[in-house]
């Protein structure tokens, strides 16, 4: 796992490593400090009480400027002794604390600079594979939940990577040099630390582990319990057609119980890891005093030590539950990594072809196709589909939902490969293409139409960015986009808003059609592109396209008769196969499913016109 | 939108600080004993805490000390003999019984803070426990006019983000800063008592700690909300490539979508390194500035010590070894209320959001006519009924004391009704229509023209100022709007299941309605079949609004859950408009059986839903341009018949 956040370091290096660096000589620093001060307490109570020193002592003498050592048992501390001392320690204590700073804020914004960079370069590797993704891996995560994955996850995996870089040394280091200057300090009450550290350790360790399973049944149950206002809120209008109030908050309640209960069982274990803990360093204090206390008694040291070790004892504990706590929260942001790692070691199944052919005219052969969603040739979509499509021609698609009519002509470009058989664009296995090329010569407007944020004129230029104004126009037009787009206020620069919301869906639709169209594309796909425009406009629609390019083939899927009797050629698709190809009068009167369909439309199915 | 309820809800900043905050406290009334024994346990850790630390001066000084020294120690003679007897056992006794003293003070702390923590969690829980569910409740009396103009998100927000910031008030806040206080206060006494001039040194430094706190904590946070706005212009475009990554492969936009990204990245970056490290470099401050803390009162201290003509300077390396451990004491508590007052403020912006959702006016319902189950005899007389009939009969007190029942019979009447959403833009003009019992009255025309809110009007989820419609002869706006709506079962575009069984979901229609009930509805909606080949049936559990069924499947079951209801009046509102043309017929004999016998207002997309219709109202623009019945409309040649004909005319 440390692996794999590394990676995400990459041109970060050098600000983690001076992070490390300085963390590390920061802490070195605070170890030391200690040490200065038990210096200044030490030599302020031999002063005080008259005795002879017990242990060397150098100083820099402030009137001669000369450093000076005094042995042990030799000499006694006068006030100028003191004076020299306090001022040698003081100022070493503080020129320390402004290195510790320097480093500690230095290390901080390096810190920040490679968290930063991390979270960057994690998003980036993010985007660009997901930008990279066949349809199938799209389908297979899911849109929200890559979108959560490239936010959320890589935010839990950021601030996982600046705790170890700012901590995984500094706790372990502060134990490491705190436990060695207590040794070297006073060996005999260091022993205690071996004790307590690896108390403190267990204490944590165990606890964390049942504590855990707790907290991630308190949030699942919390999770429900959102589920449940999310619900209401979404159906707040069956809610209440249905005076279902009472209903919803009672079942609400429970919810809410249902959370306080899990909520209080966690909590009741948890409170206990401060008791715990706290326990353990008193323990350990109470040992100090008692072991330092009985030295000082017996003069064997001033109580300027025993107060250094207990700032190392309370140094050393700290970092011992600051390691615990890394330990949990990288075991809780494990699996955000994890999340993002699925998605980077997820090649995109669909590989590009050899071939730098183009599309040169718009012919399609379907060769006996088989496709499934799942690659198995159990559960097929679409089965044994032969179909030739003449460049220039215009053939209409009817069937029900799910029969497989966006299956079918989503295999052109190649969004999805089939499972057997092949597909010829221009006699070529669109296999052999690039998907660049072979994308650029077929265009074709998705049942989910999307706009994205940004004027009307960005989003059209999405088909060719180096359309001139007569062409957006001529594209529009054949659209039936450019009337209501002068009539808007701003035209053209008219700001659609995040995912187009200020435009209807009709509206919508003919926009998406004229992108299309402004790619000049050999081959147009409408895949159920007109179902919130009326019939009026939608056959002014396919009249433009016609006039707007002759040779360019055609296929339209459609619920609607009337959208598709004028093709050159309908397939009726059922249930994955091809249940028929005709015209319009051909079906008419052979075909069972085309009749059916006709007739219930016949009763009086003209769909309204969204917003003409 | 612009709006009372727009303004009140969109409130960022805390404006009422106080009054917010005393309002989240008075959530916890019903705890105050429980309370006042927190904020002993407060006080008792906090004084035992202090307590203990100053137990090791007259410790360490008691041991140091040779049997001639004048020094004073715990105040108590026996224990003062004991350390300054010049036999080595005194001063271990003496040792031993500070130890004690200190430990005993240290279980106490312990056992309290335990105590204190225990009783806050209960508190804290059933505290949110009761926000919530009072959150819920008075958000589901909110008048429909909320939920359409508020975003969902925005609602959610609420429950999520702003209520587990008020836990964190109560839960951390308001204990931590009683105790930080106490503290902060506890140490100051102590050590003026000990060193007044000390303790002025120390009052000046944490005044430059403050100063030092409050400049870069100002700094970060205006980059944070630097960042945070970075942060939302990233996701969006995450998002929206991301949802439309489809789309960006079928125009071959792939490259162009990662540059722009990786602008939008690096100025994430940017930003959010600046807000960083102003945080990260909080933390070594503080950190180093007790170090100057330590470094400047041990100079000063020593310099007193030798300067002044004390009695005994000895005395004066205690008050220093204290001094330096308070240290300690005291800048912990100011760094916590310094990170502490982030947090409350935006509890309390949380807060406010919470409380203005509560203090939304909830929907007003003057309505005093109920509905009733009814026993008729055949001259007509009408009387009230425990249990169901089948028939129902509104219930009508008077003001002089008398009631008086009309047989619910679903004639529904539109008087000159006007009406907007907003003040100044009519979205019905004049509108008068009748529906007698039994009629099935259809809508059409295009999206804006008002054909929802007509049905939006007859449930009373809007409010025509004056009673211009009438459901049997009664002013709607008389009838209890619960009661109303009971007599009415709506059928939407967007289906909305709830999580739960395939049962629970139809018999959310009439909570009473037996098994055998409501497999009757789904047959009579057609939807039997399909529920039969479900993995378990009936119990088959749906989640995430039906996730795993098909569009006609779910518009089955709301359909079979409006026949369990089995009310007289019956609106549907563009129900099988995502359904293709063929799912449609399986529908529509289901839909056939539910609207026989019933008055019945039907919205569709598709005209041959309608056809039959009794009467066909064409809105535009909010006003009935033409009505009539199919043959009569089509006989007008005019807006209908255009509509109808439309693709042999035109394709």
């Amino acid at each position: 796992m440390i692996r794999k956040l590394l990676k995400g370091a990459k041109g970060y290096a050098v600000p983690s490593i001076f992070t490390v660096v300085l963390v590390m000589l920061e802490t070195a620093l605070e170890v030391f400090l200690p040490l200065f001060m038990s210096s200044i307490l030490n030599t302020m109570q031999l002063f005080a009480s008259g005795e002879a020193l017990t242990s060397n002592l150098i100083y820099l003498d402030f009137s001669t400027g000369e450093i000076v050592t005094k042995l042990a048992g030799t000499a006694f501390v006068d006030s100028a002794i003191l004076l020299n001392t306090v001022y040698t320690y003081g100022i070493l204590m503080i020129i320390s604390a402004i290195l510790s700073l320097t480093f500690g804020a230095l290390a901080g914004h390096l810190c920040a600079v490679a968290g930063a960079g991390f979270s960057k370069n994690m998003r980036g590797y993010l985007f660009e594979k997901i930008q990279s993704f066949s349809f199938a891996n799209v389908d297979k995560f899911s849109t929200a939940s890559l979108v959560t994955r490239s936010t959320t996850d890589v935010n839990y995996a950021q601030q996982s990577f600046m705790m170890i870089i700012r901590t995984v040394v500094r706790a372990p280091a502060m134990l490491i040099f705190s436990t060695i200057m207590a040794f070297i300090n006073q060996p005999d009450m260091a022993w205690v630390f071996i004790v307590a550290i690896p108390a403190l350790g267990l204490v944590m360790g165990l606890l964390a582990t049942r504590v855990h399973p707790l907290f991630k049944s308190m949030f699942k149950k919390y999770d429900a319990m959102n589920a449940s206002v999310q619900e209401d809120l979404v159906a707040i209008r069956v809610v209440k057609a249905f005076v279902r109030e009472d209903y919803e908050e009672h079942k609400y309640r429970q919810a809410t119980e249902d959370v306080r209960q899990a909520q209080l069982k966690a909590e009741k274990l948890m409170i206990l890891m401060n008791p715990l803990t706290s326990s353990i360093m008193y323990g350990t204090i109470v040992a100090l005093l008692l072991i330092g206390g009985a030295d000082i008694a017996n003069g064997k040291i001033q109580s300027g030590t025993l107060t250094a070790m207990m700032s190392y004892c309370t140094q050393i504990l700290m970092s011992v539950m600051m390691i615990c706590f890394i330990a949990v929260q990288l075991v809780m942001s494990r699996a955000s990594i994890d999340r993002i790692y699925e998605v980077l070691e997820t090649e995109s199944d669909i590989k590009d072809g050899q071939n730098d052919k183009t599309v040169g005219s718009g012919s399609i052969d379907f060769v006996n196709v088989d496709f499934s969603y799942s690659n198995n040739g159990e559960n097929l979509t679409l089965e044994n589909i032969d179909l030739h499509i003449a460049s220039g021609e215009t053939v209409g698609i009817i069937g029900g939902t799910g029969v497989g009519k966006s299956s079918l002509v989503q295999l052109i470009p190649r969004f999805y490969d089939v499972y057997d058989g092949q597909i010829l664009v221009d006699g070529t296995d669109v296999r052999d293409y690039s998907l660049f090329n072979l994308r650029e010569g077929v265009s074709m407007v998705l049942q989910k139409n999307v706009l994205f944020s940004g004027t009307i004129r960005e989003n059209l230029l999405w088909g060719n960015e180096n359309a001139t104004q007569e062409e957006i126009e001529a594209a529009c037009k054949a659209a039936c986009a450019h009337d209501f787009i002068t009539s808007f206020p701003d035209g053209y620069e008219t700001d659609l808003g995040q995912g187009g919301v200020n435009v209807s869906g009709g509206q919508k639709q003919r926009l998406c059609i004229a992108r299309a169209l402004l790619k000049k594309p050999k081959i147009m796909i409408l895949d159920d592109s007109t179902s919130a425009v009326d019939t009026a406009t939608d056959a002014q629609i396919r009249k433009g396209l016609k006039e707007l390019s002759k040779d360019m083939t055609t296929i339209i899927i459609a619920q609607r008769i009337s959208s598709v009797e004028n093709c050159d050629k309908i397939v009726v698709l059922d249930n994955g196969k091809i249940n028929a190809i005709g015209t319009h009068e051909k079906l008419l009167k052979t075909n069972s499913i085309y009749q059916e369909v006709y007739n219930s439309q016949q009763k009086g199915t003209v769909e309204q016109g969204g917003d003409n | 939108m612009p709006g009372p309820n727009r303004r009140a809800m969109g409130a960022q900043k805390p404006k009422n600080l106080k009054g917010t905050m005393f309002r989240l406290i008075s959530y916890l009334k019903p705890y105050k004993g429980r309370m006042i024994a927190v904020i002993l346990c407060i006080i008792t850790q906090s004084i035992a805490n202090i307590f203990a630390t100053s137990l090791l001066d007259p410790l360490l000084k008691g041991l140091a000390a040779t049997a001639d020294s004048d020094v004073s120690l715990t105040g108590i003679a026996a224990l003062d003999n004991l350390a300054l007897s010049p036999d080595i056992g005194n001063k271990m006794s003496y040792l031993f019984i500070m130890v004690a003293l200190i430990a005993a003070i240290y279980i106490v702390v312990l056992a309290v803070n335990y105590a204190l923590n225990r009783i806050l969690i209960g508190i804290s829980t059933s505290t949110m426990k009761k926000l919530r569910t009072d959150l819920f409740q008075h958000m589901q009396q909110l008048p429909i006019k909320v939920f359409d103009t508020t975003t969902h998100g925005e609602l959610m927000t609420r429950y999520t983000n702003d209520i587990d910031m008020m836990n964190e008030f109560i839960a951390r806040c308001i204990p931590q800063f009683i105790s930080s206080t106490i503290t902060i206060t506890g140490v100051f006494v102590i050590m003026f008592i000990k060193s007044w001039e000390l303790s002025l040194v120390m009052v000046g430094m944490l005044v430059l700690m403050f100063l030092i706190v409050k400049f870069i904590g100002g700094r970060s946070k205006t980059n944070f909300v630097a960042q945070q706005a970075a942060v939302g212009k990233l996701n969006g475009y995450i998002e929206e490539m991301t949802e439309g990554q489809k789309v960006v492969k079928a125009f071959n936009h792939e490259d162009k979508s990662i540059a722009e990204f990786a602008k939008i990245n690096t100025h994430w970056q940017e930003v959010s390194t600046r807000a960083n490290s102003y945080a990260n470099i909080m933390g070594p401050i503080m950190n180093n500035l007790s170090h100057f803390f330590y470094a400047g009162i041990a100079v000063i201290g020593a310099v007193i010590a030798v300067t002044t003509t004390r009695k005994n300077p000895l005395d004066y390396v205690g008050i220093i070894a204290v001094f330096l451990l308070y240290i300690r004491n005291i800048t912990m508590p100011i760094q916590q209320i310094a990170q502490q007052i982030n947090l409350l403020f935006m509890a309390v912006a949380g807060g406010e959001r919470v409380f203005a959702l509560m203090d939304t006016p909830v929907e007003v319902d003057d309505g005093y006519v109920t509905l009733v189950y009814a026993n008729i005899d055949e001259e007509g007389n009408i009387t009230e009924s425990e249990t169901r009939t089948g028939r129902w009969a509104w219930k009508h007190p008077h003001t002089d004391g008398t009631v008086t029942y009309t047989e619910l019979k679903g004639d529904v009447r539109f008087e000159n009704v006007t009406f907007g959403y907003e003040e100044n833009k009519t979205v019905l003009h004049n509108v008068s229509l009748f529906a007698h019992p039994g009629q099935k009255i259809a809508f059409v025309g295009s999206t804006g023209a008002g054909k929802t809110t007509i049905t939006n009007l007859i449930n009373r989820f809007y409010d025509v100022p004056d009673g211009k419609i009438r459901y049997d002869g009664i002013n709607i706006n008389k009838i209890k709007k619960a009661d109303l709506r009971r007599s009415l079962a709506m059928v939407l575009q967007d289906t909305h299941l709830f999580t739960g069984t395939v049962m629970d979901n139809i018999r959310y229609g009439r909570l009473d309605a037996t098994d055998e009930e409501c497999i009757e509805a789904a047959k009579s909606a057609n939807a039997h079949q399909f529920i039969m080949h479900l993995p378990e049936g009936y119990q088959t559990m749906l989640t995430r609004d039906g996730e795993n069924l098909s569009q006609g499947q779910r518009q089955l079951l709301a359909i079979a859950r409006a026949a369990v209801a089995d009310p007289p009046v019956l609106i549907l509102d563009e129900a099988t408009s995502s359904i293709d043309t063929r799912t449609e017929w399986l529908i529509e004999k289901g839909m056939d059986a539910l609207m026989e016998g019933r008055t019945t207002f039907v919205i569709a997309h598709r005209l041959s839903t309608v056809r039959n219709s009794d009467a066909i109202m064409v809105l535009e623009h909010g006003v009935i341009i033409e009505r009539g019945n199919h043959d009569d409309l089509i006989k007008q040649r005019g807006k209908y018949y255009q509509l109808y004909t439309g693709m042999f005319e035109l394709s």
